[in-house]
């Protein structure tokens, strides 16, 4: 039985006790996240963390919450005030709304009525994720603007064109999933899942997504937007306060969205590991959510581990990485799960998808030689200096030169 | 006039140089395998013993010259080292040492000799732990502790007083004024002569 059928004949109470759970525990990931990955950050860099508030400091994010909460909100002159108010809030309720088609557990018993944990499962869900996220744009894009203030304003444009332009990479690396689902569904494409992840099947749209969403959650080595030495806070600069709290939530609230979306697209959602599927009737099916969500912090491990290996990216590299990389390796990518989609689907032989195969792996090939090659000429083309007069007076060797003809 | 001809001077010094320089080859990136090597130094790092002393519970030694708070010490029968000169005031590059000297008398001696501090004040806001005060210091009065707790909540509570900066009367020491060492002068005192505190100290008490 699909995932939407399960949910049709929700009661209403059953409902509104999921989208209660489901903020909850976004909160509450929240909390702990900030705290695991101060932990973490801080082991990679041989401190301890913080480690004061509760046991392992563990409380730590709550309390600084409190204290923002306690502080001081002020709203500058500049600022236009309905418009900043109001872009905290957005930022901070799109960013839940991701998680309503989120299968966070295969079938459960949930206070007497057969269902999953997942909210709703729309037909497009993983459309309905992409446009929450587009408005969440609005949140930073307005905060910018409405501070009335340079910084903001650049950092706004900034994050803004970057969540943009990564989500165009994003939205692309799902429609090899779609194709290969047959659905947009987010419970369906977790059935499609059963035999082998899509991260084997697809795992070019599976790197470049989890490229994608980094730049699509503003987080380092892609933290442009807030880039501390250029920017000072980037859009939220102006922000205090139960504000800042609000961006702050939101931030860390997308990460584990799109950290749940890439487990619900390539690693096959809550089911269990491939050898481990006699776990999915433990606890009456619960058992699932911990496979979820061990999937779920494998990609926070992840972005804390990036956050605490590389050093920003220079922003006209970060956009020539999207535009000219990410992008056309997607496209064509796509172009070849297609054509050997529309191959099965009409019966080709196993030579002539083994042949199509092998071609694809031998034009991309030739292309990476020729562009090496090139490449390698036309850097050797740049340091010719050209044949010059004899100087008469000293000068010391130009140490990188080489002569073209060498 | 006749043509005047500058040759510049020649040295091979440049040649020599560029000779002796590694070549730069490219400044094109390392590998992409090579760029991972960076993950791996982070991901280690994660188990390695952190660095951290865990301050107020976990004190680190200092260095046993290390510049801590001042102390005002005494001589073995419990006299002042100080005798009031202000040298360590005058030394003081950034003004925190406010001194008040005062004449010794038969019914008030603090220290032997002429002279003794009557007020001795140390600005702990303004004192930069540089120790020159130590060196002009001509009785070896003044010198400098390994404590390093001196931060407080009020800026009155860091002028400290001569009562904060004395050391402690340990045994065999009497707390002044009292008279000198029978039989003895300020010489014997600055020679280190004076072992312990006589009985017949304690007359004024």
């Amino acid at each position: 039985m699909s995932n939407s059928s399960l949910l049709l004949d929700d009661p209403g109470w059953v409902i509104a006790l999921k989208g209660l759970l489901i903020f909850v525990l976004c909160v509450v990931l929240t909390l702990l996240s900030v705290w695991g990955e101060r932990r973490i950050v801080a082991r990679m860099q041989m401190r301890l963390g913080p480690n004061r508030v509760g046991p392992f400091g563990i409380v730590q994010a709550l309390a600084d919450g409190v204290k923002l909460a306690l502080k001081e909100d002020i709203i500058p002159k500049a600022a236009d005030r309905a418009v900043f108010i109001l872009a905290p809030i957005i930022s901070a309720t799109t960013c839940f709304m991701a998680f309503a088609v989120i299968p966070m557990t295969g079938k459960v018993n949930f206070f007497g009525e057969e269902t999953v944990m997942q909210l709703t499962d729309l037909p497009v869900g993983v459309l309905y994720v992409l446009a929450t996220a587009s408005i969440g744009v609005y949140g930073i894009v307005l905060a910018g603007w409405s501070s009335g203030s340079t910084y903001p304003l650049l950092g706004g444009l900034r994050s803004s064109a970057q969540v943009i332009s990564y989500e165009i990479a994003m939205g692309l690396s799902f429609v090899g999933v779609f194709i290969y689902a047959g659905s947009m569904s987010t419970g369906d494409i977790i059935a499609s899942q059963s035999t082998w992840w899509n991260v084997v099947v697809l795992f070019p749209s599976f790197a470049i997504y989890v490229i994608s969403m980094v730049g699509e959650t503003n987080r380092a080595p892609f933290d442009l937007a807030e880039a501390e030495g250029e920017l000072v806070g980037g859009f939220h600069t102006e922000y205090s306060s139960l504000k800042f709290a609000l961006f702050f939530l939101a931030e860390y609230v997308n990460i584990i969205a799109v950290s749940a979306l890439a487990t619900t697209l390539f690693l096959g959602g809550p089911s269990a590991p491939p050898g481990l599927g006699f776990t999915s009737d433990w606890l009456g099916g619960w058992f699932s959510f911990i496979w979820f969500f061990l999937k779920v912090f494998g990609f926070f491990f992840f972005f804390v581990w990036l956050r605490g290996t590389l050093p920003r990216l220079r922003y006209d590299q970060f956009m020539k990485f999207g535009w000219k990389v990410l992008i056309p390796v997607n496209v064509a990518w796509i172009l070849v799960v297609a054509t050997l989609r529309l191959m099965t689907q009409q019966g080709a032989s196993q030579f002539m998808i083994a042949a199509f195969t092998g071609g694809v792996v031998l034009a991309v090939l030739f292309a990476m030689s020729v562009y090496d090659s090139t490449k390698k000429k036309a850097e050797e083309r740049s340091r010719y200096v050209g044949e010059m007069p004899e100087p008469s007076f000293p000068v010391p060797a130009l140490p990188s030169i080489k002569k073209a003809d060498e | 006039m006749s043509e005047f001809h500058l040759e510049p001077k020649r040295s091979d010094a440049i040649e020599k140089a560029a000779e002796s320089a590694v070549p730069v080859f490219g400044q094109e990136p390392a590998s992409f395998f090579k760029q991972l090597k960076g993950f791996w130094v982070t991901f280690s790092t994660m188990f390695k013993k952190p660095n951290t002393i865990e301050y107020p519970e976990v004190k680190p030694e200092v260095q046993p010259r290390f510049h801590g708070r001042h102390q005002l010490n005494r001589y073995e029968d419990g006299l002042e080292k100080c005798i009031g000169c202000e040298l360590c005031a005058w030394a003081c590059p950034a003004d925190a040492i406010y001194v008040e000297g005062e004449n010794n008398t038969e019914e008030n001696r603090m220290s032997p000799g002429e002279r003794h501090a009557k007020v001795y004040q140390i600005n702990y806001l303004r004192c930069i732990f540089c120790g020159l005060c130590i060196e002009a210091c001509p009785t070896r009065a003044l010198t400098m502790t390994n404590e390093y707790e001196i931060a407080d909540d009020k800026r009155e509570k860091l002028i400290w007083e001569k009562e904060d900066l004395l050391a402690p009367l340990r045994n065999g020491m009497l707390m002044p004024p009292h008279p000198m060492y029978p039989g003895s002068d300020h010489h014997n005192y600055y020679r280190g002569e004076i072992k312990e505190s006589h009985p017949s100290q304690e007359v004024n008490k």
